[in-house]
């Protein structure tokens, strides 16, 4: 049974980048993608800002050479297109050398499509190949047949956690000697669905998201797709690859609190934080950095932030919410946050917090709000959390 | 070792008990086949059975029953297969938002259609904060959500409650039978095998399992493995997929006892369940279900909780059988089942 699991390529699709070193840019120049609605076609244009891939359905399409008339959905486009980079990073040019599967995440599925012809599908006789597009497991299908990949599939499915959970189970998977290569990571477009349903729980802010922030209204929604390869010890070997870094700890717990809602006191992310660090057999003061999920909700950093000081035992590490930068990503959060933070651990750097002014009433948790760079970084911590109580936590360390 | 301590299905068919369902199959006329409905004031609060959508509630259900005979309170982990998720909620959400174009929305169906509800609920109701999961790899949705089961026992757990399940709604087959992959006519279910129409029978069911690694004496059976393989080329990369399984599993394919095959009624692609039976199993007894809870992507796991109790009682209806082979002590069965030819799955379990 291999002891670690490593990760040894990374390929990513946002709002502030359509590949890693584009996100990178970005991260380093504070540059934020959150803006007004342009590709989504919805009346909440103009009134809700989102995070969009700045690449229309066609452009994904054409720089993935690949035929106007396919019926894949916009959730697959951004799949490819970030397994594609995670790929070519890891130098995975042969898909069946090795026993090699994907596990991946998605919320929306194909509802991007589904919403646009759903009427005319129930209420007359107007079909297309969307109908069969809906499932979830239509853009996990749609990558593993781009990329050959038939020795397992399968996807998950834990709102705001969902990738996060992705990556849990490809290590697991790896570790109990079934498979020797994972591609783990999720996508999700935005849909008018999911903007519509988060709308409805008052939870979107009108302005730019402030995670953290004492004056924080909610989040932005964002659309991304993130994807790592995840090696076996033995394979890493045998390739001869130095990789990006080592997934040492992993937890997912639930809440058991609210389907929508996190409890004040964060018993769920508690429980997460502290079994990922056993799993990593970490003391909490390893932990150089936390990536936290830090949405911008009321209810979210709250919860995140009393878990995180009574984990850290009132010193709580350096941390940030990304999400100001690509609003959050869904499905593809966790996976997103986990190519930045090896970024972190491969670059020696912070990536700050925007839009933090004044300190949450509650506690004295200040995040990073400036980029730090040649810093120790040795063990990030990442969290995701989400409805129905799913949390899951993962720890990337130097493989030095 | 994976045993199966607790086992409950909520289907067209009476499935909450045995022997109840071993008397007569439910016959029905219909475009698909519903989960007939239990007595929900039996299980929980009148204000809960309103709110709740039916995956939810008979997920509810069956996880309950099923930890009742394992005698466990709170589970290691709960994992849940779906490949739809709640269609209900997720209908009710999609078609305001369409008619009203986006205004006069309300949350309370889009909380509930996100695809871990069930799991979720489950744990909410229970206050399990143990790992909580869900798959949604159409016709490995339930298979995955078993692997993950057999991995954590691996791992040291030691009891995990592990579901399968999806409904079918009136608008949700009125447009997926615009495919053609589903009955255009009503059927007649126990007729199933003998219409020459193409299309399979559609269906529902949601069924919940705790596997333990201890043996109890009510145990059903042991879960020895598990396989996917996904769209095979052709015949011969499913007849080594099953060749390979059961040597793996140091058996030759006579000692399997009962086949439980997932013919559909859809006669293109049973033919692969025809093909793998005469070439692998020419004299072994087999049976069938999907006249029983008709084609969906969990459909295996209403198979698992059939082949879990005649393991378990050593006897199954002739409502089932295939053909008029006997079965003498049943101590293997071999669940096989593909969902349109694109997921297909073995499931071995052995007498416990």
């Amino acid at each position: 049974m291999t002891k670690k699991v490593y990760i040894t390529g990374i390929g990513a699709i946002s709002a502030i980048g359509n590949k890693v070193s584009e996100n990178y840019e970005s991260l380093l120049a504070k540059k934020s993608g959150i803006g007004a609605i342009s590709v989504l076609d919805t009346v909440h244009k103009g009134e809700i800002p989102v995070a969009e891939v700045k690449l229309s359905d066609k452009e994904l399409k054409h720089k993935l050479a690949l035929s106007g008339d396919d019926a894949l959905t916009r959730t697959a486009l951004l799949g490819i297109t970030a397994v594609k980079e995670a790929f070519e990073n890891a130098s995975v040019y042969d898909i069946k050398k090795y026993r090699t599967g994907i596990v991946s995440a998605t919320t929306v599925a194909g509802m991007v499509a589904r919403e646009k012809y759903y009427l005319d599908f129930l209420n007359s006789d107007f079909l297309n190949e969307h109908v069969n597009t809906f499932e979830a497991a239509d853009s996990t299908e749609r990558i593993a047949d781009f990329f050959g990949i038939k020795e397992f599939m399968t996807t998950v499915s834990t709102a705001c956690s969902s990738s996060a959970n992705a990556i849990m189970t490809g290590v697991r998977l790896i570790k109990s000697g079934l498979l020797d290569r994972v591609i783990a990571g999720g996508t999700d477009a935005l849909s008018k669905y999911t903007l519509n349903g988060f709308n409805t729980l008052m939870i979107l802010d009108r302005e730019k998201c402030k995670p953290y922030d004492n004056e924080r209204k909610g989040l932005n929604l964002g659309e991304a797709a993130a994807y790592l390869v995840l090696e076996s010890e033995e394979t890493v070997k045998k390739e001869g690859k130095i990789p990006l870094a080592v997934v040492s700890g992993y937890a997912n717990a639930n809440d058991a609190f609210h389907q929508t809602a996190s409890s004040p006191e964060g018993y769920g992310a508690y429980s997460a934080m502290i079994q990922a660090l056993k799993t990593a057999n970490l003391k909490p003061q390893d932990i150089d950095y936390v990536n936290v999920h830090g949405t911008g909700t009321p209810n979210n950093d709250l919860s995140e932030g009393r878990a995180m000081l009574k984990v850290f035992n009132g010193k709580v590490p350096k941390f940030s919410s990304t999400k100001a930068y690509t609003g959050h990503t869904l499905a593809a959060a966790g996976s997103l946050e986990t190519v930045f933070s090896v970024l972190s651990l491969q670059k020696k750097v912070i990536f700050p917090n925007l839009n933090f002014q004044n300190p949450m009433r509650e506690f004295d948790l200040i995040p990073q709000t400036e980029i730090l760079k040649n810093v120790k970084v040795k063990h990030i911590m990442s969290n995701s959390f989400g409805f129905g109580g799913n949390g899951t936590v993962l720890i990337f360390s130097e493989t030095k | 070792m994976v045993y199966i301590n607790g086992a409950a299905s909520i289907s067209p068919q009476n499935s909450i008990n045995f022997d109840v369902f071993l008397k007569g199959m439910k016959v029905y006329e219909d475009l698909f086949l519903k989960s007939l409905t239990p007595d929900y004031k039996k299980y929980m609060k009148p204000i809960e059975a309103r709110r709740m959508s039916k995956t939810v509630k008979n997920g509810i259900i069956c996880s309950q029953i099923a930890m009742n005979e394992a005698e466990i309170e709170i589970p290691d982990a709960i994992i849940f297969g779906t490949a739809l998720g709640i269609v209900s909620d997720t209908e009710k959400f999609l078609e305001k938002m369409l008619y009203d174009s986006e205004r006069y929305l309300t949350p309370t169906s889009f909380i509930q259609s996100t695809h871990n509800t069930v799991a979720a609920q489950i744990a909410h109701k229970i206050k399990c904060r143990n790992y909580n999961f869900t798959y949604v790899n159409r016709g490995f949705s339930f298979e995955s959500t078993l692997l993950d089961a057999i991995i954590h026992l691996k791992e040291g757990k030691k009891n995990i409650l592990a579901g399968g399940g999806d409904e079918m709604t009136e608008h949700y087959y009125k447009i997926i039978k615009k495919t053609g992959m589903f009955k255009q006519d009503e059927t007649k279910n126990t007729d199933l095998l003998k219409y020459e129409t193409s299309g399979a029978l559609c269906g529902e069911a949601v069924s919940f399992f705790v596997l333990s690694d201890d043996k109890k004496t009510e145990t059903y059976a042991e879960l020895k493995d598990l396989r996917m393989f996904y769209k095979p080329e052709n015949n011969s990369e499913i007849i080594s997929e099953v060749e390979l399984f059961i040597e793996s599993n140091d058996l030759q394919c006579s000692d399997i006892d009962l086949i439980v095959a997932g013919y559909s009624g859809n006669k293109k692609e049973d033919e692969i369940f025809d093909n793998v039976l005469s070439d692998k199993f020419p004299e072994t007894p087999a049976a069938y279900f999907k006249h029983l809870c008709g084609e969906f992507q969990t459909a295996s796991s209403f198979a698992l909780w059939l082949s879990g109790n005649i393991l378990k009682y050593q006897k199954y209806p002739d409502f089932i059988k295939l053909n008029a082979r006997i079965s003498g002590k049943i101590s293997n069965i071999l669940i096989y089942n593909h969902y349109f030819n694109i997921n297909h799955s073995l499931i071995l379990l052995s007498e416990a």
